[in-house]
């Protein structure tokens, strides 16, 4: 019993991750109807440069609580994920509204592979370990053990969730946003700046990348110039399995693919009679993707059907 | 252009592709010869895929899957792993009907599914695939995990082997040679089929599919049976290709059946022109040479001019890749070499 | 007597909450211009995808020249004998007129992958055919000048009878006609009427869906006339014309 509330915490903590981080793919896709395939780069980018500015302040002999320089990290990284968002839909997107819908995507793989390689120049190839400033005090729930980490982690991104959905639901920014995502033609029309839409929704996309990304790092202890392709994939494969487009739906899919995968992880070997093993963890995500867009295209959550061309 | 004319050109491209490899090996050297085999493997890889993107419209992420399992095929059924020995007009078959076999296994759940949505499927489907090719080492030993399959046999016509360097009138045959000419039969097999295959009912079918699915169903046409279809050959080809790479490396491993790979051959495809074969043969090509010359070039420029090297010429080489890709879609998204069918379609888009 | 050639009984067909048709019976005899009409929204063009195979009724039936289609997808019905038009053309935008019509042979024609890939004599032969038969149907509809030309740079008239010959390419033994005339001056309406008359006399059943009342009166051998998803009227053109509740969904709809 144990075993399965530490598997389904775990998911918890995975899943609220992929939350934050399908928000950026939902959004993206709800008002532009393309997946921003260099999305997991920003993430990438987030931890990178919080983890630099980190050793950065820590080697200069700077003394502040572990917290506090996660937090000053984060205000370096937040407005330059930002920055790098603004620019992708800039420079891969804008020109290319109008072109057949393969162009997007290539420009955006290029992109990714252009970010990745960025990445490997500045911080190199191996796994950047994350500096040893946070307590991983655990904290025991009916036998099963969670970090105040993981809490705070858990805790930081519904609150950024409940934050998001404000600003749609409430603000003049949140109404051009829902406006222009149903017909932008029109939103134009009625004075909307579709253009400043847009790039607003990559920044406000890109700035929860870049925290998501310094809670993945935070959480596995690392980052590395490559994570943020398959942390991408697997918020993207949450934004369908929510209904894309929708974001109450990328937060509860989020959660759900995390739940899914930590306990289809915990038991894979008894499933298959030790055949497989926790190292298919990662086929987990694509399962649950190419099920949903059979059996129900349209998401747990989503009215639009899977058939944008 | 005449009857005589033609015949010209089509005896001296013959004859320079007769003498290529040994113009290339002795002015160059052998290396650049195995690169131009790659170039050959590539060039029916890109084919293959441009049979499903190019022909039918159906935006495939994962088509490394099908190179994969056209070489683990060969390499299983020909290395001393499982002690068989088949030979390869056996096992490279075999391969490619295993990779068309698994085309349809990715085809069928995703026939419903279209562009993006697409792309990210296949794309699982081949991380799934390597998955699986990582780790079905244990508990029964299949694939021997991330080292790979080792010793593979060479490709051997009677008692010849093309993995040895022979002697042919004093003239040293080297294995790469060989090679080369083998890629080059099967790859002109391979530029015929997709031609005729173009130019055929089928062909026809395909391009319906892909400008218009709903007129093309209300045409009779079965969109379930041609999708299929498209899938089955592109990964047959790829199946093909799977296999002579397995016979010529030697050795192969997960690393080399990634995404970048798929990537990489998706970018062949639309760099060069998606559905102009001329086109994808260019950008198979191109894509395969331009790195080589940039890994022999870079390295070399930095010592020169900065006395030290300041980007590692791999780092750089992905660089540029990249960032050729978003240039080239930003100005010019038809293609080094498009068809006129699609350049119109450009146009028409353009103009909205 | 007239020898049936579809034949639906109970149809229905609803969309969430919607009840697009409603218990609709009909049938087309052999050799007749049939005509469907209705105010905007009551369900014909749902009734023509019905008929077409494009979408699945909920219940009924559905038989065609002694088949059951019912719930049939589209190349089994077109297999059958139904070829369609689109009230907002659809054709291969980037094919050239010739090809469009050779697509419509699709399914009267059978080499496969490996008969292309051989190029087998009966490949060959077939191909032969089938660009002999394309040929012959754009004279039919009198488009064989431009038939080099791409479908996207045809002019309107000539999309339309582009369509209508890609259509006859399937050998229809009904065709199905939606909205036809539609953004058509006078006289390409006038030539479109004796096309479709001309396709009647050389056997083929014609099934229309026209807004321009008119047009139908004076075309169509029977009518029938559609009002929220029910079917109100059926019958020749003199007796639906002067039916209250025809006049009454019309009027009512011109009125609302």
């Amino acid at each position: 019993m144990d075993i399965f509330l530490q598997q389904i915490l775990n998911g918890l903590v995975l899943g609220s991750i992929y939350a934050l981080i399908a928000l950026g793919y939902t959004m993206v896709y709800g008002i532009m109807g393309l997946i921003n395939f260099a999305h997991g780069e920003v993430v990438m980018f987030g931890a990178m440069v919080t983890i630099t500015v980190i050793s950065l302040l820590t080697s200069a002999g700077i003394v502040l609580p572990g917290p506090i320089l996660v937090l000053i990290g984060l205000l370096v990284a937040i407005p330059a994920c930002m920055l790098l968002g603004f620019t992708i839909e800039r420079v891969a997107y804008r020109p290319l509204r109008n072109a057949p819908r393969l162009a997007p995507l290539i420009t955006a793989i290029g992109l990714s592979i252009v970010l990745q390689q960025a990445a490997i120049l500045i911080w190199g190839r191996n796994y950047i370990p994350f500096p040893p400033i946070l307590d991983h005090d655990t904290i025991d729930v009916f036998g099963a053990t969670i970090t105040q980490l993981q809490v705070g982690i858990v805790v930081l991104c519904l609150a950024l969730m409940v934050g998001l959905l404000i600003v749609v639901e409430k603000t003049k920014l949140g109404r051009a946003m829902r406006a222009t995502s149903q017909n932008p033609a029109v939103a134009g029309l009625m004075g909307v700046n579709v253009n400043t839409i847009i790039s607003a929704t990559f920044v406000i996309g890109s700035a929860l990348g870049a925290i998501a990304g310094v809670m993945v790092a935070t959480n596995y202890d690392q980052a590395h110039y490559y994570m943020g392709f398959m942390i991408g994939l697997k918020a993207f494969t949450a934004a369908v399995l929510g209904g894309i487009g929708n974001l109450g739906g990328a937060v509860a899919g989020g959660i759900l693919l995390g739940i899914i995968e930590s306990l289809g992880a915990g038991y894979i070997g008894d499933l298959t009679g030790g055949f497989l093993g926790s190292h298919y963890q990662d086929i987990f995500a694509f399962m649950v993707l190419i099920a949903v867009l059979i059996f129900r295209p349209s998401g747990l959550l989503g009215e639009k059907m899977a058939d944008r061309a | 252009m005449n009857a005589n004319k033609k015949l010209g050109v089509f005896i001296a491209s013959a004859i320079a592709l007769a003498v290529l490899p040994f113009v290339v090996g002795s002015t160059l050297g052998n290396s650049w010869v195995r690169t131009i085999d790659f170039a050959l493997l590539y060039v029916m890889l890109a084919l293959g895929l441009n049979i499903v993107v190019g022909f039918a419209g159906l935006l495939d992420l994962g088509f490394i899957a099908f190179y994969a399992v056209g070489a683990y095929t060969f390499a299983l059924l020909g290395s001393p792993h499982f002690d068989i020995h088949l030979p390869f007009y056996i096992s490279i078959p075999l391969g490619a009907l295993c990779a068309a076999l698994f085309g349809l296994l990715l085809g069928t759940p995703v026939l419903k599914l279209k562009g993006d949505y697409l792309a990210i499927v296949t794309l699982g489907f081949g991380e799934i695939i390597r998955i699986f090719m990582n780790n079905l080492n244990a508990p029964i030993n299949i694939t021997n995990g991330p080292q790979g399959i080792n010793l593979i046999d060479p490709i051997q016509i009677g008692g010849f082997s093309m993995g040895k360097t022979i002697d042919v009138a004093g003239f040293a045959l080297n294995p790469v040679h060989m090679y080369y000419y083998l890629f080059l039969i099967l790859t002109i097999g391979v530029v015929i089929m997709a031609y005729r295959l173009q130019y055929s009912r089928i062909g026809r079918a395909w391009v319906a599919m892909r400008e218009d699915q709903i007129a093309a169903s209300a045409m009779g046409l079965n969109i379930r049976n041609i999708k299929l279809l498209a899938f089955a050959l592109g990964a047959l080809s790829g199946g093909v290709a799977g296999g002579l790479f397995a016979a010529f490396q030697g050795f192969i491993s997960p690393e080399s059946f990634g995404l970048l790979e798929s990537i990489m051959i998706l970018a062949m495809v639309v760099l060069g022109g998606m559905g102009h074969i001329p086109g994808v043969i260019l950008g198979a090509v191109v894509l395969t040479i331009a790195p080589e010359i940039l890994r022999d070039v870079i390295g070399p420029l930095q010592m020169h001019t900065f006395g030290r090297m300041i980007v590692d010429p791999e780092n750089a080489r992905m660089l540029l890749f990249g960032l050729a890709m978003v240039i080239m879609m930003l100005t010019r998204p038809e293609g080094m070499w498009p068809s006129k069918r699609r350049k119109a379609e450009f146009e028409d888009a353009k103009k909205g | 007597m007239a020898e049936v050639l579809l034949k639906i009984e109970g149809i229905h067909k609803r969309f969430g909450g919607l009840h697009a048709l409603n218990n609709v019976a009909l049938h087309i005899n052999k050799g007749e211009i049939y005509g469907l009409i209705g105010p905007n929204g009551a369900g014909k063009t749902t009734m023509f995808n019905v008929l077409t195979g494009l979408y699945t009724p909920d219940e009924g039936s559905f038989t065609f020249d002694g088949k059951d289609l019912f719930r049939a997808p589209p190349h089994i019905v077109v297999a059958g004998g139904i070829a369609r038009t689109f009230q907002n053309i659809r054709l291969f935008h980037e094919m050239t007129a010739l090809e469009n019509v050779m697509v419509g042979r699709h399914i009267r024609s059978k080499a496969g992958a490996l008969g292309a890939i051989l190029r087998t004599k009966a490949a060959r032969e077939e191909e032969a055919a089938i660009e002999a038969k394309a040929w012959e149907l754009l004279k039919y509809v009198g488009i064989d000048d431009v038939a080099h030309e791409r479908a996207r740079n045809l002019s309107y008239g000539h999309q339309r009878r582009l369509e209508i010959a890609r259509a006859l390419a399937t050998e229809p033994k009904l065709l199905a006609l939606d909205e036809p005339a539609a953004g058509m001056n006078p006289k390409e309406t006038e030539d479109l009427k004796a096309l479709m008359e001309k396709v009647r006399n050389d056997g083929v059943t014609v099934l229309l869906i026209e807004h321009d009342v008119k047009l139908m009166m004076g075309l169509c051998d029977r009518i029938a006339v559609l009002d929220y998803g029910k079917k109100i009227a059926e019958g020749v053109p003199e007796v639906v014309r002067k039916d209250p509740k025809v006049i009454e969904a019309y009027l009512g709809a011109a009125h609302s």
